[in-house]
């Protein structure tokens, strides 16, 4: 029988720096919850919204597979490869940090709050080669279907990390469902509710809404309004 | 406030000297970094250390071998290099609540 939990939105942890409001699904920065420390190898999935002319100084990361996936506005990666970039609504960015690496984010459009959200998984190798890489994703072929965006494999749809990790977008009209089949034994999946709500297993998950879902093959999602959301596919064990 | 004496491992400079400088800013927080196992063993014959932090750049023998010689101690594996775990995987392997 599957497993389930359920994290509504007013469960995260608020970090509210003026410039920056971060809201932590899981313990983060000064937000440290212990019932919340991950799902699976889920280790972080932050919503930001980020001011205008702001932004996150030079700061570094190791073995952990970093990525961004903005909603609105752009964000300027700059990096210690040399990496000098801009990802917009509609690009999915990834870092596997590994030995190790230093970057920083900013907004430069100073009237437009940039919002993304931020997603940390453990990776199943250490120590690998720094990597960044960001990839243009065609918004429509999520209508109604969903969008494979990230794989463990270099050669499939979307980018690619260190894990046995799928994510997937999708955004469904009022009525429609969506199933998911889960592509790896002894994973379990975690959606995020973009914008709209949906129900899984019974449970309605609504925006910004997080409920897991483990030891079942399967599942469905039925969109109760109009919806996007985020299926991040993560082994349980790791 | 009782002190935590941290060992933080890793080979990469400029992330120890930050991960270094994050810890030492909690005032009853005493951090340490090595980046060699036998900077290890021998600071681990010097002081006790309460949790040992594993960055980037140690092999999985080492990793094994630190792992064994701290298995009276949390030895985290995970912590992403950074602020935004440090804190939080710290807490929990001491299963203290932040001050």
């Amino acid at each position: 029988m599957a497993q389930t939990i359920y994290h509504p939105a007013t469960s995260r942890g608020l970090v509210d720096l003026g410039w920056l409001k971060s809201y932590h699904t899981f313990s983060f920065g000064n937000y440290y919850n212990p019932a919340m420390m991950h799902f699976g190898a889920l280790r972080v999935l932050n919503d930001d919204s980020l001011d205008g002319g702001k932004g996150f100084g030079d700061h570094p990361h190791d073995n952990m597979e970093i990525i961004s996936i903005p909603l609105s506005g752009d964000l300027k990666h700059q990096d210690s490869m040399d990496n000098i970039a801009v990802i917009s609504d509609g690009d999915i960015q990834v870092m596997s940090a590994g030995t190790g690496i230093f970057h920083q984010e900013h907004n430069d459009h100073e009237e437009e709050v940039a919002k993304f959200l931020q997603i940390w998984v453990y990776p199943n190798k250490r120590n690998v080669e720094p990597r960044y890489d960001q990839l243009t994703l065609n918004k429509a072929a999520r209508h109604n279907k969903l969008q494979q965006i990230l794989s463990p494999n270099a050669d499939d749809e979307g980018v690619w990390i260190y894990q046995n990790a799928w994510f997937n977008l999708g955004n469904y009209d009022k009525g429609l469902s969506a199933n998911y089949k889960l592509k790896a034994e002894g994973n379990g999946a975690y959606i995020f509710v973009i914008s709209g709500s949906v129900k899984i297993n019974g449970q309605v998950v609504s925006t910004r809404d997080g409920f897991g879902i483990w030891e079942t093959d399967e599942f469905t999602i039925e969109a109760l309004t109009d919806t996007e959301f985020l299926i991040m596919e993560v082994p349980m064990t790791f | 406030m009782k002190a935590i004496n941290i060992l933080a491992v890793g080979t990469h400079p400029q992330i120890m000297a930050t991960i270094l400088r994050l810890l030492n800013n909690k005032p009853s927080w005493h951090a340490t970094g090595a980046s060699t196992l036998t900077e290890v063993l021998t600071l681990g014959k010097e002081q006790k250390f309460d949790v040992v932090l594993i960055g980037a750049g140690i092999n999985e023998n080492d990793m094994l071998e630190i792992k064994k010689t701290y298995q009276d101690i949390p030895v985290v594996l995970h912590y992403g290099g950074g602020s935004g775990l440090l804190y939080a995987e710290i807490y929990q392997a001491l299963n203290i609540m932040p001050e």
